[in-house]
């Protein structure tokens, strides 16, 4: 046998690879749901952080800077760690999938909502006064006038940080949730070959890399326009 | 509830070894924030060269790795090399790790930096005898950095952020030191004190960006 057969034996094993695509594929299926969760939970409380400083409620918008400032420096895996390993103390007992889920919601909730505010104040000042001059209520003009502004701005960064903290689902296999790295995982400690690793590692890529694309053409297609 | 998450004695007995996980943390903060940097370095110059042949390689290399997440990348050198012969240990892993992934971003982001610099500058800076790599060192990187400072800080909170990784790969560092000191402890007091440790020291940093931030938006105006 030569090296490279050897190689793809070890690597590329199409007797492993078959035996455990059900689980890689069952992986991606909880991989995606958690992905889809964190995206709309995160996103939309974001959103909701946003319009509720934008009522400029001075202890309110502090208590929203502390918790987003929060997120923003705890690294997600500690998040993660904390939710499922220190909360059972206090006899909530999360599971790892809740406990990602959640986590990686409230890391993307913090960044969404310092992007959506920086989207709503780079509205002009005096957009919101025409409005208002209008007869607009101030929910009105926040919704028709400031919001279809601020939101394409928000679109670029908005994406980019979306991505990278979905890929944080990946985390969950620290606290065994069965997405598609731990599902791989426990494969390869099972057949002793690392190929279900390397068939979950092209299932991140065939997952990501489409938005990943994506994503760089949203941010031409959006982009500041000098 | 202050005996189950923030009790004095587990602080007292884990004391030691949470600190010795957070001068860990920054050692390692130390090195593979300049490996990254390097990485995006070496990219930036490389995509600066606007050839197709180099332009198109550039741009799958930096999207997979942005498509790939770290800690696949972490456990595949971590479990998978092995399995070709090459056991390289936690922090070499991570290191590799670090280098390939955070270089992507960094690289990313220096090319933008590259980008917003005017071509008059290089134009100018060649008719005055400089080589194209002088020009390149000492007039298009210095306002290239400046001017995607905010990025470039961002980037690297989110690096020392990923350092926690290397807890995956029996790295010592402070989110690991922590949950040994839990699993001794039978008690979550550590990994708290280990996240207000990570609070405290990236605190400043989350601030100091936000309102370079709110400044780049204002002038956007």
């Amino acid at each position: 046998m030569t090296n490279w057969d050897r190689f793809v034996e070890t690597f590329f094993n199409g007797k492993v690879m078959l035996k455990y695509l059900p689980d890689i594929l069952s992986g991606v299926v909880v991989t995606i749901e958690l992905a889809v969760l964190i995206v709309i939970s995160g996103i939309l409380a974001g959103l909701a952080l946003a319009l509720l400083r934008s009522l400029a409620i001075r202890p309110i918008n502090w208590l929203i800077i502390f918790v987003v400032d929060l997120f923003r420096s705890l690294p997600p895996l500690v998040i993660i760690v904390l939710m499922y390993f220190g909360l059972p103390a206090a006899d909530i007992s999360p599971s790892g999938f809740v406990s990602t889920w959640l986590s990686l919601a409230l890391v993307l909730m913090a960044f969404a909502e310092e992007i959506f505010w920086a989207g709503i104040t780079s509205v002009h000042k005096g957009q919101w006064e025409a409005a208002r001059s209008t007869g607009l209520s101030f929910g009105q003009t926040l919704m028709n006038v400031v919001l279809p502004q601020a939101l394409r701005l928000t679109i670029p960064p908005l994406t980019n940080r979306t991505i990278a903290i979905t890929k944080g689902t990946a985390l969950g296999t620290v606290v065994a949730v069965t997405e598609i790295l731990g599902q791989a995982s426990s494969a390869m400690s099972n057949s002793y070959n690392p190929s279900p690793l390397m068939m979950g590692a092209a299932a991140y890529i065939v997952l990501f890399l489409p938005v990943v694309v994506a994503a760089r053409w949203i941010e031409t297609k959006f982009a500041w326009k000098r | 509830m202050i005996d189950t998450f923030f009790n004095l004695d587990i602080i007292a007995a884990a004391y030691p070894i949470v600190l010795a996980g957070l001068l860990n943390t920054i050692l390692l903060s130390l090195i593979v924030v300049p490996l990254g940097l390097l990485g995006g370095l070496i990219l930036a110059l490389l995509a600066s060269v606007h050839h197709p042949l180099v332009r198109w390689p550039l741009i799958a290399w930096v999207d997979f790795f942005r498509a790939f997440p770290p800690l696949v990348l972490l456990v595949l050198l971590f479990a998978g090399l092995p399995f070709a012969g090459l056991e390289l240990g936690g922090f070499a892993c991570v290191a590799i790790a670090f280098f390939l992934n955070t270089g992507a971003y960094y690289g990313e982001i220096f090319r933008a930096g590259i980008d917003s610099v005017p071509g008059g500058q290089v134009e100018a800076a060649r008719s005055t005898g400089l080589g194209r790599l002088q020009a390149m060192t000492y007039i298009v990187l210095p306002q290239a950095v400046r001017n995607v400072l905010p990025d470039l800080l961002s980037n690297t909170l989110e690096v020392v952020k990923l350092t926690s990784l290397g807890s995956v790969v029996a790295v010592p560092e402070l989110l690991y030191q922590a949950r040994q000191a839990q699993s001794l402890t039978y008690n979550p007091t550590p990994i708290v004190v280990a996240a207000m440790i990570y609070f405290l020291l990236l605190w400043p940093l989350v601030r100091l960006l936000s309102r370079l931030e709110n400044r780049a938006l204002a002038a956007r105006r």
